[in-house]
């Protein structure tokens, strides 16, 4: 492997070194991006110590201290400093556990309809014919529907419940996915290297998934942070209109769920939770940003 | 032209067979008896289940059922309400305009606010102006908007007291629906205060229905007029000495249009999504609240039939922009 010492960023070096020192390049001169990456980070590890830092039990009820404000303000105790809810549980440790809940439904959904919409993507691009116009129009009907709608209704079918709603909202997802990695494929398929190893002797499964597949991921990365961040979202929602995850569960739509009608007397406990969704939602989303800038050739270029 | 139009229907016909599939397939999915799910009724006697069975058609082949759902949809035969007892597309056009209203209101407020700001963004690209502008456009595009209708609630209609909370007009109001859209039949009734009442309604669901229609029109265009302004033509009419308003606003804005057109229309399923939050926060009686409750009532009729008016309505409209695409940008026909 040789020395990354190129002067110009734009290098030729194929090491795997050399081509994440580009990725960085243009990744870090995007600001926003590398503000919404440290603060996933920070997330990420509030969600991984949640019980070292959360100052209480998520589900401990304080009987005797219902519905107290933030410390800052007039009768705020300084034992919650983001006050408690209608039944005296703190507020700021709530947050904390979903943390967890927010990031894990994040990950899982975009996994399943990466994963899922990669394998039905390629097997449609790569093969063509009877087999492609198949799934493509069982992905247009899928698309059909409103994708909350479409979530909200798989979720009664299957039982109100995180993991239904996580099930569905990624069924949901995965047409995105599909049609990205079909015509990424489609669009490879005919390049001479393809052509190349498949006079080399390389199979179906070789070409598909070691030649093609890894020259047609920079869409595919982009799509799936934004998933994440929408992912995110939807399964607030859906715990909002309380088909998502079920109180008590501290998963920041429902929160908000039990909050809506103490929304004139505690503005804390409607406004935290959302701003908790809002701040989460809007790191990853500049992370995407910043993705989508140092992965696109084309503003490259310019 | 009429080719292209003819090749987008052949697409179009197996998508709406597989949605009405879907569609039929959901009451045989649920766990459960669907006699009981559809005839609302828990306990009943081994005869009273065969009569109602045979009622329903339930006791004929699967393929017969699936033909006969198929047909009366095709008429507009939609099955009964289990709850109200009353069929669903008469309940659905009692409602819609309500949603109709609400989203033309906040497609309206999207476009008015949101190609102005792109096209501001990306004149002064780089500037603290699109900074800002699309630092906003962020935040908006990743809203939950069920707690920004609440915040908007906490705020506008709680401390300021400047709108009202709920509904779409105030019950001192009656007067009969002659259009369905309440801004116009106020106008209509032509009852003192009872315009200004409407509006006042409408002021808080729009804002929130439209906000992240607003995010994705104002960094499409944005996007869409970098795009252009770097393009021959519009160095050629600076050139001759155009002024910068004929040259944005003549020359460059009509071709970033193209694209935003397309985003605009595929804002019709993120509206409808969006109404079913936007509807439950401010319990306007709309197609989206009576959806939610639906699947809170176990009304499985409705549900099957509202998604799939819904996705027949989406895939309507996206015909419809694509259609347009193909009249305003001619490459795309083949």
């Amino acid at each position: 492997m040789t020395e990354v010492t190129a002067v110009s960023p734009i290098s030729t070096d194929p090491s795997r070194r050399a081509r994440l020192a580009e990725f960085w390049y243009y990744f870090s001169e995007n600001r926003g991006a590398v503000i919404g990456l440290v603060f996933f980070s920070f997330l990420v590890l509030l969600a991984l110590c949640a019980p070292l830092v959360a100052p209480h039990d998520p589900a401990i009820q304080f009987r005797e201290s219902v519905l107290v404000p933030p410390f800052w303000q007039e009768g705020g105790q300084l034992q919650f400093l983001l006050g408690t809810d209608a039944v005296g549980r703190d507020m700021l440790s709530r947050l904390i556990y979903g943390t967890r809940f927010s990031l894990f439904v994040g990950v899982i959904v975009t996994t399943l309809a990466l994963v899922g919409g990669i394998l039905v993507g390629v097997v449609a691009g790569y093969f063509r014919g009877w087999i492609d116009t198949f799934i493509m129009r069982i992905m247009d009907i899928i698309l059909a529907f409103p994708s909350l709608l479409l979530a909200l209704v798989l979720v009664a079918v299957l039982g109100p419940g995180l993991t239904n709603a996580m099930i569905a909202i990624a069924l949901v997802y995965q047409p995105h996915f599909v049609r990205l990695t079909r015509a990424a494929v489609m669009a490879e398929k005919t390049r001479d290297y393809v052509v190349a190893a498949k006079v080399a002797g390389a199979g179906n499964l070789r070409l598909m998934f070691r030649t093609i597949l890894p020259n047609c991921m920079a869409p595919l990365i982009v799509q799936a942070t934004l998933s994440f961040s929408s992912a995110i979202l939807d399964a607030a929602a859906l715990g909002f209109l309380g088909m998502g995850a079920q109180p008590p569960t501290p998963e920041w739509g429902t929160m908000l769920a039990e909050a809506r009608e103490f929304i004139l007397r505690a503005w804390w406990v409607v406004t935290l939770p959302g701003l908790a969704i809002l701040l989460t939602v809007l790191a990853i989303n500049l992370m995407g940003d910043g993705l989508r800038d140092a992965l696109d050739p084309k503003l490259k270029r310019s | 032209m009429f080719r292209f139009f003819l090749g987008r229907l052949a697409v179009l016909i197996p998508t709406f067979i597989g949605v009405s599939i879907i569609a039929f397939s959901f009451i045989r999915l649920l766990p459960g008896d669907p006699v009981a799910l559809l005839s609302g009724e828990r306990v009943m006697s081994p005869e009273r289940h065969a009569e109602i069975s045979h009622q329903l058609g339930f006791d004929r082949p699967i393929v017969v059922q699936y033909l006969d759902y198929l047909w009366g949809v095709l008429r507009g035969d939609f099955g009964l309400s289990i709850v109200t007892k009353r069929p669903v597309i008469d309940q659905f056009f009692e409602l819609f305009p309500a949603t109709l209203e609400l989203s033309l209101c906040a497609i309206a407020f999207a476009i008015v606010l949101g190609i102005p700001a792109g096209v501001i963004a990306a004149l002064k690209r780089g500037s603290v102006i699109d900074q800002i502008l699309m630092g906003t456009a962020l935040v908006g595009f990743s809203m939950p908007i069920f707690w920004w209708g609440l915040l908007l609630i906490i705020v506008v209609s709680g401390i300021l007291q400047w709108t009202p909370v709920s509904g779409r007009i105030s019950l001192m109001f009656f007067f009969p629906s002659v259009t369905g859209f309440m801004l116009v039949d106020s106008l209509l009734s032509g009852q003192e205060g009872a315009f200004r009442s409407a509006f006042n309604h409408l002021i808080l669901p729009t804002i929130v229905l439209g906000t992240i229609p607003l995010a994705v029109i104002a960094r499409q265009t944005r996007s869409a007029m970098l795009e252009v302004l770097s393009e021959d033509y519009v160095r050629t009419a600076r050139a001759k000495g155009l002024s910068t308003f004929r040259v944005v606003g003549i020359h460059a804005l009509r071709n970033a249009m193209i694209p935003v057109v397309t985003t605009i229309g595929l804002q019709v399923g993120v509206m409808l999504a969006g109404a079913i939050l936007t509807e439950t926060i401010f319990s306007w009686p709309g197609i989206g609240k009576w959806l939610v409750d639906s699947v809170f009532r176990r009304d499985y009729a409705v549900i099957q039939g509202g998604l799939l008016i819904i996705a027949g309505i989406i895939m309507l409209v996206n015909l419809a922009v694509d259609l347009l695409y193909g009249l305003i940008n001619p490459r795309i026909r083949h």
